[in-house]
């Protein structure tokens, strides 16, 4: 049956957990728009045939195969862009640098688009009120307190807080810290915030 | 909240007077709080309130600095850098939520722009609008360049106004009324029914479809929640 191979790429992204990104399915879209040519080309001869010999029985067949190419377009385009909002979703999750792994998952359009995307998003925060601009990505929640305890899950060097003191980073020692200056590590999953 | 931020501005030695706006610093961030929940709670995109914005900005710059100036270990110091810290997760909310709108509808956001009369405000800040463009510009080169220019020549192009949903204004929403309105229609009449028209009176709270009730959100005089 023609369109099942495009159904089924729709299918496996729905089937991932929420914002998960399986690895681009390089050859399941390769072989739709195998389908997608031999479909058109098979339309195309019909399509001559049925005009010079006036064959009007073909016409049927020509509209069922037309509604297959655009039944393909469009989970094409449904997969390839509710891909795009799961690479978004990273954005905001992980900063502007993706870990190796997901990079691995994508395709060489999808990481152009990405930094299209990032560089778009600086601009706009860059342009937000004074100077510097103001970071989006950063206060996703309300604030609680001001300092939390937090656990460092791995070896990350030093760091230098706000009134110019440095503290070391090692793996499994515990801080008392600005919440401001730590939460975007603890996405990173640098530190975990402990919760006593 | 408000209560500290005049406190800070007090520390500056009330410079705020010399700004044009008259509005005072509670005032001001009881107006960002309006913006942030009605922008929270509708379906569309609202109206930029980009001046808004910049004032608060201006404000938080100034509390920091005025932090700077007080001694450290002080209580007061740390209760402004409460107070600095929540008035800037509103803000930053506030705008990521016009963002991930902005994102999700990027063509009929434009679409609206360009139909646009002249004299009419934008809905859109102009950083806002040049991040839609891209955003547009990026994602159609994008699917052209993965899968689009491979297929026949009669399929290559895709309406991205047909593709990408519209925000769904008949949503239901939770308001409180501000000020008194006399007969909204909530159904218009149709054969089998009358129309069904109620009064808001104020400080009631009501659960309606946004579609109703969209321009007195746009006015000020519906408060969503």
């Amino acid at each position: 049956m023609f369109c099942e191979k495009a159904v089924e790429l729709v299918r496996e992204l729905q089937r991932m957990s929420d914002g998960q990104l399986p690895a681009f399915n390089e050859d399941g879209i390769r072989q739709i728009l195998e389908e997608m040519k031999a479909l058109y080309e098979q339309n195309q001869s019909d399509v001559n045939e049925a005009k010079t010999e006036g064959k009007t029985e073909l016409i049927p067949t020509i509209k069922f195969r037309h509604s297959c190419l655009l039944r393909n377009q469009r989970c094409i385009a449904a997969y390839l862009y509710d891909r795009l909002l799961r690479i978004r979703a990273l954005r905001w999750e992980y900063g502007s640098v993706l870990p190796t792994a997901i990079r691995f998952h994508m395709c060489a359009e999808e990481l152009e688009w990405f930094n299209q995307y990032k560089k778009s998003l600086a601009t706009y925060m860059r342009s937000l009120g004074g100077e510097e601009g103001l970071d989006i990505t950063q206060d996703m929640k309300p604030p609680k307190s001001l300092y939390i305890e937090v656990r460092c899950l791995k070896d990350h060097g030093e760091f230098e807080i706000d009134d110019g003191t440095v503290i070391l980073l090692k793996k499994n020692s515990q801080h008392f810290l600005p919440r401001w200056k730590c939460e975007q590590l603890i996405r990173q999953g640098v530190l975990e915030h402990v919760i006593s | 909240m408000a209560d500290a931020l005049s406190e800070a501005s007090d520390l500056s030695g009330g410079e705020e007077s010399q700004e044009e706006d008259v509005l005072t610093p509670a005032e001001l961030i009881a107006r960002l709080e309006e913006a942030w929940l009605n922008e929270k709670f509708s379906p569309e995109l609202l109206e930029n309130k980009s001046e808004l914005v910049e004032c608060v900005m201006e404000q938080l710059t100034h509390m920091e600095e005025n932090l700077q100036r007080v001694r450290k270990g002080d209580l007061k110091a740390s209760i402004h850098r409460m107070e600095i810290d929540r008035i800037r997760f509103v803000l930053s909310s506030y705008l990521r939520s016009r963002l991930q709108k902005i994102e999700k509808f990027f063509p009929h956001v434009l679409e609206k722009e360009k139909s646009r009369a002249d004299g009419d405000p934008s809905f859109l800040s102009p950083e806002e609008f040049a991040f839609a463009k891209e955003y547009l510009a990026n994602t159609e080169v994008y699917l052209k360049a993965v899968a689009l220019k491979h297929m026949p020549p009669n399929l290559q192009s895709i309406d991205m106004l047909k593709a990408v949903p519209q925000p769904c204004l008949d949503s239901f929403v939770f308001l409180r009324v501000k000020e008194r309105q006399d007969n909204i229609l909530v159904e218009p009449e149709t054969d089998d029914q009358r129309e069904y028209v109620v009064d808001l009176e104020e400080g009631s709270q009501h659960l309606m479809r946004y579609r109703t009730i969209a321009p007195l959100v746009a006015s000020g005089a519906v408060q969503l929640i």
